[in-house]
C-alpha cells in the first residue's frame, strides 16, 4: 500500500511540479506511515525523484505515449494504482493532470479533490483544503471513498527534500484504444509558458497599444518570465488569446505577478490570487489592483518599466 | 444530432463570498446566480450548430427549483427543452452520475459542459460524464467543428494549443474560444416569452452516494496594506523583492 504519484516530464525531463507534488505524496505517507511510489512516463531519468522521498519509480517506456492523451495516460496510472495497492493518488493540477483526473476518478472509483492547497488535515476521515470560489475562499472536502485522487495546486506545497531510495523498475500497462487523435501541436518552444513561469509580467489596456508591448517583453526577459494581459488586450487583438489571464481566461499561480496598467477587476484578480507576490504599476493610486497587491509603484508605466528593466539588469549582473 | 449542454447555477462573479451556519454553507443572501461563464460559451457554441447545421438542444442541470430561472435564461437563450434533476448536487461525482443517466437516457450524440464552474472549480463534471458512459473526451475545448460523426476540435495545452479529431459520441470541457465573448447571446422578449411555452422536466434523481462531502468553508486572511515605493525609488521596489520577498 503506497501512495502512488504521476510525475510529469516534457522531452524527457522532470517539470518542476514532478518534484512538486512527489512532496506532496511524500507528505501524506508520512502521515499514512508508508512508502511512495512514483509513476513516470517517457522520461529519461528519474534519479531527482529520489531526493523527494520517492521509494520506488514505475518507468513507462512506450512510444505510443509520447504525446499526451488523456484516456491512456489515466489508464496508466490505475494499472499502477491498482498493482501498488494504493489508496491515496496524487496528481498536478496542470492542464494535462486536470485533463485525465475525472477519467481516473471513474476508473478507480476513487473520489478527487482538485485544487488542494495542504497536507491532508487528517487522514482518517481523509480531509483536505482546497480553494474554492475561483480563489476567493477555501473549502474542506472530505473525500469518502476508498481510494483518494488528490490534485495539488500549483505552487502551493512546495518543494521539500527527503531521502527516498529512488528503485527503478520497468513498467508496460496495457493502453486502451484511444479515441482521439492528436493531428498537431503548435507551442512557442522558445518562450516560458504561464503555466511553467516563476514569474509573470503582465500587461492592461493602460499600456495604450500593441506597439508598446516591447517594454512588458523586455522586463521580461531580464525576469526569465512569461508574458501575460489582461482580457480586453486579448479582445482588441494586442496580444494572443493564449495570454489572457483571469477568470474567463488562464489562471496564473506564479511566485511572483507583475501587473502594469491593469486596473484589477474582480475578474482579473480572481484568475491571479493565487500568485504569491504580486506588483502593480499604475497611474490611478484608486485602481483597486493596490488592494490586492504586496507592493506597488503610483506612475507611468511608460517611465517606470523602462528605468525598472534598467535597474534590474544591473541588479543582475552583480548577482 | 442530439446535442445536451450541462448547465451549472452558480453565484455571479461579482458577488460577495460568505459563508452561514458556522461557516458550513454557502450563504446565497443577495446573491444573483447566473449561467456558469464556461457553460456560457458552450450553450452559444450549441445555438450555432443549430442554426447552422441543425441540432436539438436540450439544457440540463443537478439542483433544486432554485435553479429553474438559470434553465429558463437557457431557453430563452433558444435551447428547446430544459431538464432539472432534482437534486442536491453534494459534489462533482454526484451531478456526473445523474448526467451522464440523462446523456444515456435521451441518446445524445454531443454533450458540452464547461472545464470547470466558478463555484467549486472541481474540473470534474464533463470527465467524469465521458468516463461512466465511455464516451471520447476533449478538456479545455477552444474550437469545436462536426461533420457527421466526427469532430475535429482544438484544446488548450500548457504554451499552446492542440488540434485533435475525434468522434461522437463526445464529451467536451468547453471555454472561451468555442466562441467569442461578443457572440454570447442576451435573451430578448421574444425569446424570454417563448421560453415559457418550452418543456422543462424535472426528474427524480438516481439514489447514489457522493464520494465527498464539503465540510466548511474559510475565508483567505485578510491582507495587509500595499507597501507603496516612489517611482524615483525604484531600487528599493528591487530591494524589497529579492530580501523581503524573496522572489527575484
Ligand atoms: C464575465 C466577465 C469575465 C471577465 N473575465 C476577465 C478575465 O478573465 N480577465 C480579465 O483581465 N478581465 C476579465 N473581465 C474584464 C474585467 O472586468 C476588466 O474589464 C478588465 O480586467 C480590465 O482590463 P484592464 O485593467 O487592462 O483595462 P482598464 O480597466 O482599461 O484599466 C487600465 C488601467 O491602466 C491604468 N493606466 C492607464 N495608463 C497608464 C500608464 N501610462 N501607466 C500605468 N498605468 C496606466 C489605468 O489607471 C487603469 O487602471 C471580465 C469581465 C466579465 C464581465
Amino acid at each position: 500500500m503506497s501512495v502512488l504519484v504521476y510525475t510529469e516530464s516534457e522531452n524527457g525531463t522532470l517539470k518542476k511540479v514532478a518534484f512538486e507534488v512527489a512532496s506532496y505524496a511524500k507528505a501524506v505517507a508520512n502521515q499514512l506511515g508508508t512508502t511512495v511510489t512514483a509513476i513516470a512516463i517517457n522520461t529519461n531519468s528519474t534519479s531527482e525523484l529520489e531526493k523527494y522521498g520517492v521509494d520506488k519509480v514505475l518507468s513507462i517506456t512506450n512510444s505510443s505515449l509520447d504525446t499526451f492523451n488523456a484516456k491512456s495516460y489515466a489508464a496508466a496510472v490505475k494499472e499502477a494504482a491498482d498493482k501498488e495497492n494504493s489508496k491515496v493518488v496524487v496528481i498536478s493540477s496542470s492542464i494535462n493532470s486536470k485533463y485525465l483526473a475525472p477519467l481516473l476518478s471513474v476508473g478507480l472509483n476513487a473520489g478527487y479533490a482538485s485544487n488542494v492547497v495542504e497536507a491532508p488535515i487528517s487522514t482518517a476521515p481523509f480531509k483536505v483544503k482546497r480553494t474554492a470560489f475561483t480563489n476567493k475562499a477555501f473549502e474542506i472536502t472530505q473525500i469518502e471513498t476508498e481510494i483518494k485522487l488528490i490534485g495539488v495546486s500549483k505552487n502551493a506545497f512546495g518543494l521539500i527534500e527527503e531521502n527516498g531510495s529512488g528503485a527503478v523498475e520497468d513498467f508496460s500497462p496495457s493502453i486502451p484504444e484511444l479515441g482521439i487523435t492528436s493531428k498537431s501541436i503548435n507551442k512557442a518552444s522558445n518562450k516560458v509558458s504561464i503555466a511553467d513561469a516563476e514569474i509573470v509580467v503582465s500587461g492592461g489596456r493602460g499600456l495604450k497599444g500593441p506597439e508598446n508591448w516591447g517594454i512588458i517583453e523586455e522586463l521580461a526577459d531580464v525576469l526569465g518570465a512569461a508574458t501575460a494581459c489582461s482580457k480586453p488586450v486579448s479582445d482588441l487583438g494586442w496580444r494572443p488569446h493564449s495570454e489572457h489571464v483571469g477568470q474567463t481566461g488562464k489562471p496564473v499561480a506564479s511566485n511572483l505577478y507583475i501587473a502594469i496598467g491593469i486596473s484589477g477587476a474582480i475578474q482579473h484578480l480572481a484568475g491571479i490570487n493565487a500568485s504569491k507576490v504580486k506588483v502593480v504599476i499604475n497611474t490611478d493610486p484608486e485602481a483597486p489592483f493596490f488592494k490586492a497587491a504586496d507592493y506597488g509603484v503610483v506612475g507611468d508605466a511608460f517611465e517606470v518599466v523602462p528605468q525598472l528593466i534598467e535597474k534590474l539588469k544591473a541588479f543582475k549582473a552583480q548577482e | 444530432m442530439k446535442i445536451l449542454v450541462c448547465i451549472s447555477h452558480v453565484p455571479d462573479t461579482t458577488s460577495k463570498i460568505n459563508f452561514t451556519e458556522n461557516n458550513s454553507k454557502f450563504d446565497n443572501t443577495g446573491v444573483q446566480f447566473v449561467i456558469n461563464p464556461n457553460d456560457e460559451f458552450g450553450l452559444t457554441r450549441a445555438m450555432w450548430f443549430k442554426e447552422k447545421q441543425g441540432a436539438n438542444v436540450t439544457v440540463a442541470n443537478v439542483g433544486g427549483p432554485e435553479t429553474e430561472p438559470t434553465l429558463r435564461k437557457a431557453l430563452a437563450i433558444g435551447a428547446d427543452a430544459a431538464i432539472r434533476v432534482n437534486g442536491v448536487a453534494i459534489d462533482g461525482f454526484y451531478v456526473a452520475k445523474q448526467l451522464a443517466k440523462v446523456v444515456q437516457d435521451g441518446n445524445y450524440d454531443l454533450i458540452i459542459a464547461g472545464r470547470e464552474s466558478i463555484d467549486y472549480n472541481g474540473g470534474m463534471v464533463p470527465g467524469m460524464i465521458a468516463g461512466l458512459i465511455d464516451a471520447n473526451f476533449i478538456n479545455n475545448c477552444i474550437s469545436l467543428e462536426i461533420d457527421g460523426e466526427n469532430a475535429t476540435a482544438i484544446r488548450e495545452i500548457d504554451g499552446g494549443k492542440e488540434t485533435v479529431s475525434t468522434s461522437l459520441p463526445l464529451v467536451i470541457g468547453g471555454q472561451k474560444g468555442l466562441v467569442e465573448e461578443s457572440d454570447l447571446r442576451i435573451p430578448n422578449m421574444r425569446g424570454i416569452m417563448t421560453a415559457r411555452q418550452k418543456p422543462l422536466t424535472v426528474i427524480e434523481p438516481l439514489t447514489t452516494d457522493a464520494q465527498s462531502t464539503s465540510i466548511s468553508f474559510e475565508k483567505p486572511a485578510p491582507k495587509g496594506a500595499v507597501k507603496l515605493v516612489s517611482p524615483d525609488n525604484l531600487d528599493e521596489l528591487i530591494n524589497l523583492l529579492h530580501n523581503e520577498a524573496k522572489v527575484i
